[in-house]
């Protein structure tokens, strides 16, 4: 008995020390801080920029943020549909938790349609990659990099969460899809993070 | 392992938290408070939302420290990165205030 407990625990692929019950989720811990570098390198050099620069405009006179505070309602509001889905599972409710998760990606897809509206309405009042009318031209190449880094990883976000509900439609036994679900929702719920971030230091400071 | 999975914290408290946060940054914006106090303000109301997601939406709490010191490693990185773009920045905004004070100087008399 004890020689064969010794044997499956040798023979058993180790544990992470950090995450004990899935690898999965260590793996997008550990993307997640590779990401989390990303956008702090972004923000650091836009803070470095901003405060050297003479005539940087002040973003909320420009930018505008009533529709920007309801994208980031909506994405705050995207995250708790994201836990209710985990939730769901948990209790074993596959179709709820499926539920959830659209909710969730939808939330996502119209915030990205927002954000384009966004865009579209700051290009045409002047507000380019390469100069703007209000002062550093800086202002326009960050704002563009960085809201769009943002939205391209919500876009990613929304095409990953749908592969989730696939995945937990394929599969009968609420359990066998827990894991992945929790995965999908620490990547959004690391999304939302990041805009609470976008959301103070580029539109609101 | 499974009783670890569904500590639930309550999540609509965490959610009408984050609105009332965001209502009070956007007001802060308008409050006749000094440009710096604001900014201060506004990091720090930032920091406290995105610690709520971390901790609850994201489970951080209820993971091993070592992983919250991995998940608050790029925080640290970025903070001292802008204390480490700073000098430099200065530096080129000193230079270009010498260059146009030069470029103007000769076309005053």
């Amino acid at each position: 008995m004890s020689q064969s407990a010794s044997v499956h625990s040798a023979v058993e692929p180790a544990e992470t020390p950090l995450t004990p019950e899935s690898w999965g989720k260590l793996g997008m811990w550990m993307f997640l801080a590779g990401d989390a570098v990303g956008f702090g390198v972004l923000l650091a050099s836009y803070g470095g920029m901003r405060a050297t620069s003479a005539d940087w405009p002040i973003p909320f006179d420009v930018l505008g943020i009533n529709l920007t505070a309801l994208m980031t309602f909506l994405l705050i509001c995207s995250s708790v549909t994201m836990v209710k889905a985990l939730e769901w599972l948990g209790k074993g409710d596959r179709a709820k938790c499926t539920m959830f998760l659209l909710f969730t990606a939808l939330g996502g897809a119209v915030f990205v349609s927002l954000q384009a509206y966004e865009w579209a309405h700051l290009i045409h009042r002047g507000l380019h990659i390469n100069g703007n009318p209000w002062g550093a031209s800086l202002f326009g190449t960050s704002f563009f990099i960085i809201t769009g880094f943002h939205g391209l990883h919500v876009t990613g976000g929304v095409v990953y969460l749908l592969s989730i509900v696939r995945y937990v439609a394929n599969r009968p036994e609420a359990t066998a899809s827990y894991n992945a679900v929790e995965i999908v929702g620490l990547y959004w719920h690391f999304v939302d993070l990041v805009w609470i971030m976008v959301f103070t230091f580029m539109y609101l400071l | 392992m499974a009783t670890a999975e569904h500590k639930h914290p309550n999540y609509m408290a965490i959610f009408w938290s984050l609105a009332i946060l965001t209502v009070i940054e956007i007001a802060v914006i308008y409050m006749p408070f000094a440009r710096f106090t604001i900014g201060v303000l506004l990091c720090a109301l930032a920091l406290g939302k995105a610690a709520l997601v971390a901790m609850y939406f994201m489970h951080l709490r209820f993971e091993t420290r070592t992983l919250g010191m991995v998940a608050v490693t790029p925080l640290a990185i970025a903070t001292l990165l802008v204390f480490l773009l700073l000098p430099d920045g200065f530096a080129v905004a000193k230079k270009t205030e010498i260059k146009k004070a030069a470029a103007t100087a000769p076309a005053k008399p």
